[in-house]
């Protein structure tokens, strides 16, 4: 057991960092962590990493993966985290490529990882339904097989900045007479098909992030339906995994904690530094104790999976704890913001004017990240899911 | 980075949990602890053979050649035992100190140590000195050639059963000056040492420990008799990562003795184990001990950094393995209901144990604080 970096890891540690110092785009750096931006932002760096082959490092090798070991991911999600690389979104690196590349036939992985890869198709999550969310397995959203195609109806929703998206993966009914988990299947859909229809839904935080996908007569040819049909729930299960394990955004807290100690060295109270008050500094300390106790927990969790097991159930703690600390880090930092945590930067974007500093920089925002990060524990299979999947899966209870 | 273990870890964990479940068994433990004694001089015989006394130390020290990976694979056992013979004191703590000793010392106390036949415990913690390692009002002044010890050392564990003892004394400074601390080995025989013996909460033994000019040799001095603070605060982090080690033990068997009477007790026709608010406490426990193993391996793995990393790894260790025992304690207990407040299930004395290691060596609040201390310091340094 040991924590030290071998010279040919330091070796790639410098040709990472060095390849994200003079590639990563300059216009994007800053905004790593809003979720407003354009087409164009999200995928510049992705783009860049596809042609490098480096967009999709958890992959196998043969699929355009990097087979980099777990100890050079781990790096490599430091070092991006370092310049607060906005990194490629997870609907297709993360969730549907693997479901493609394990369950799909070669004729979907030919013709969806490479855009996968490259950064030039934008997938879409067609999951959770307005009387589906926790319950996923109670969607209704149908597929109905008609000759060479599907004909699906429904309502999806939260479906995360589909107004951009390409293609979109969608759990539908193939069987409705059967039990819930089963007659599900998951069907691969050309956004641009007609009688889709993607309605904005605004957040609390005043950003149009998610959608409301509206499914009528949408007419998909078979040969988009993934692995077997009414099997769907089995890959939908393997995807969320997949999804957990990428979840505790461990390098980017580290960000956050370093900024978040930046604002309280700035702030005041009664003359006094923030950070030097007893109270708040020790808020941080909390803070950084969980997040190593997070990052040493991945870093396990990495290393059996470096041994062969894929992520099991265990990556719900990396869900857990994750979220809980990005909640807690925008939480702090709103806090330490103190009375400049009020001016709406968005409302006043809005107003057609781009003035939009009232207070110090790093205030702009602020409430917004807080508000907007409420959103984690809720996701990926909520918190509560997460706690269902332990005390079932590993405590047997 | 590597996370696993060598054939030789692998080999000590084996054996030794082998040997606790033959002959540590809880009701050997309930009669043990009950005993006059209190402990079993042959089982710590059984330590000696098996090798653990020898684990963590180098070759030319006469042990197998191990480190603080093999220290942590012994004390997690241990904690899955609630095994209390004094591994931490004497081989963690008097160890940590000799090795940093002369080669008349470890000639002298290791080779002993090693073998099993002298058994030792650390007298640092005074009456109101709390967890500050330099609070001391026990002092050690320049006798000759060597130095006279006069001091009350509070709640010194396995001092009973010590045949030796390593005292920490202000020899020059104030009270509480970084400046100015000794670390002197003492014969528990020594002329005007006596001791006040009693049991602890969680089944140990433990002596108030009296010195009256306690006169002592120049060769009892371990490192810089007037600045070794620096020594002490390095053995006690050693010491708190095996703790940690041994805390984790002990939350892994509680959180499976709760997961397991939560699956047999029924209450309203059916397992209790079944309700979704128990089920979700479960869960919680289970990541608390998960995350205690992180930090342990973590504090463990880093415990031959520089000064300030080490401290704050130690510290930040402490902090959730003082915070996850207590969540795992006290849970364990209420999701056992009225039967974990009896002393005849094993559950409670689980509970006491995590609660005491809390205490060890500082509590939560005790490393919240030098964690932040030490994280201002860090910040200082970036800064020039």
């Amino acid at each position: 057991m040991n924590l030290e970096f071998s010279p040919e890891e330091i070796a790639f540690r410098d040709e990472v960092r060095s390849f994200i110092r003079d590639n990563y785009p300059k216009e994007l750096v800053g905004l790593g962590n809003r979720e407003d931006l354009t087409r164009e932002q999200f995928l510049a760096w992705h783009k860049i990493l596809g042609k490098k082959g480096w967009s999709a490092p958890a992959w196998p090798k043969k699929y355009g993966g990097t087979g980099w070991t777990s100890t050079q991911r781990y790096i490599w999600s430091e070092e991006n985290a370092r310049v607060d690389a906005m990194m490629p979104l997870p609907f297709g690196v993360s969730m549907v490529g693997p479901v493609i590349y394990t369950f799909g036939n070669e004729e979907q992985k030919a013709k969806h990882l490479p855009g996968i890869l490259s950064g030039d198709v934008w997938w879409a999550q067609g999951y959770s339904e307005p009387g589906a969310g926790s319950d996923l397995a109670s969607l209704k959203t149908t597929a109905v097989r008609d000759g060479d195609h599907y004909i699906l109806n429904g309502q999806k929703t939260w479906t995360t900045l589909a107004q951009h998206a390409d293609w979109g993966f969608f759990l539908c009914r193939t069987d409705p007479s059967a039990k819930a988990q089963e007659g599900i299947s998951f069907i691969l859909v050309d956004m641009k098909t007609p009688g889709i229809e993607v309605r904005p839904i605004k957040l609390i935080d005043g950003t149009h992030e998610v959608n409301e996908t509206w499914l009528t007569d949408v007419r998909v040819p078979v040969e988009n339906l993934v692995g077997k049909e009414n099997e769907g729930w089995t890959y939908a299960k393997f995807l969320l995994a997949h999804e957990r394990s990428g979840i505790a955004g461990v390098a980017r807290s580290k960000r956050g904690v370093e900024r978040l100690r930046s604002i309280a060295t700035q702030e005041t109270l009664d003359g006094t530094p923030l950070i030097k008050t007893d109270e708040f500094a020790r808020k941080i300390s909390q803070l950084e104790i969980d997040l190593t106790a997070l990052e040493f927990t991945e870093l396990r969790t990495l290393a059996s999976e470096a041994a062969g097991k894929g992520p099991g159930p265990e990556s719900s703690i990396l869900k857990i704890k994750g979220t809980e600390i990005q909640q807690r880090l925008t939480e702090l930092t709103l806090e330490a913001v103190g009375n400049y945590g009020a001016p709406y930067a968005r409302g006043m974007m809005h107003d057609g004017t781009n003035e939009v500093g009232v207070g110090p920089d790093y205030s702009n925002f602020s409430a917004d990240s807080y508000f907007n990060m409420r959103k984690t524990s809720i996701y990926g299979g909520s918190n509560e899911i997460q706690r269902n999947i332990i005390s079932k899966m590993i405590l047997g209870l | 980075m590597d996370f696993n273990f060598t054939e030789e870890q692998t080999m000590i964990r084996d054996s030794l949990a082998r040997l606790i479940k033959d002959q540590y068994d809880f009701d050997t433990r309930r009669k043990v602890v009950a005993s006059k004694d209190g402990w079993r001089p042959e089982m710590w015989a059984q330590f000696a053979e098996l090798g653990l006394l020898a684990a963590p130390f180098s070759e030319e020290d006469g042990g197998l050649g191990g480190g603080p990976i093999d220290a942590m694979v012994v004390m997690e056992e241990f904690g899955k035992g609630l095994v209390v013979e004094p591994f931490l004191q004497t081989v963690i703590l008097a160890g940590g100190f000799l090795k940093a000793g002369t080669d008349a010392q470890k000639q002298d106390h290791l080779a002993a140590l090693i073998s099993g036949e002298r058994v030792f415990a650390f007298a640092y913690a005074e009456p109101k000195g709390r967890y500050n390692l330099a609070d001391l009002e026990t002092t050690a002044t320049k006798d000759g050639s060597g130095w006279k010890i006069s001091g009350h050392k509070a709640v010194v564990i396995g001092a009973p059963w010590a045949s030796h003892l390593i005292v920490t004394a202000r020899t020059s400074g104030g009270r509480r000056d970084a400046k100015g601390v000794g670390v002197f080995i003492v014969a528990k025989d020594a002329k005007g040492v006596t001791t006040r013996d009693y049991p602890t909460v969680d089944g140990r033994r433990a002596s108030e420990v009296y010195f009256d000019n306690v006169t002592v040799s120049a060769e009892a001095v371990i490192g810089d008799p007037s600045d070794s603070l620096g020594l002490v605060e390095k053995v006690t982090d050693e010491a708190i990562a095996a703790l940690c080690a041994e805390a984790c033990g002990a939350m892994k068997v509680a959180n499976a003795q709760t997961v397991e009477y939560s699956k047999t007790r029924k209450q309203f026709g059916t397992p209790i184990g079944k309700f979704q608010v128990l089920q979700h406490r479960m869960a919680d426990m289970f990541i608390e001990h998960e995350q205690s193993v992180s930090m342990t391996y973590m504090a463990t793995l880093k415990l031959e950094e520089d000064e300030v990393t080490r401290k704050k790894a130690a510290s930040a260790a402490k902090v959730r393995i003082g915070q996850g025992g207590r969540f795992v304690g006290q849970q364990s207990i209420q999701i056992h209901g009225g039967m974990g407040m009896t002393d005849e299930l094993a559950i409670g004395h689980y509970f006491k144990r995590l609660t005491m290691i809390d205490s060890e060596f500082g509590n939560v609040d005790h490393h919240l604080k030098r964690y932040t201390e030490l994280s201002a310091a860090d910040v200082a340094v970036a800064a020039e």
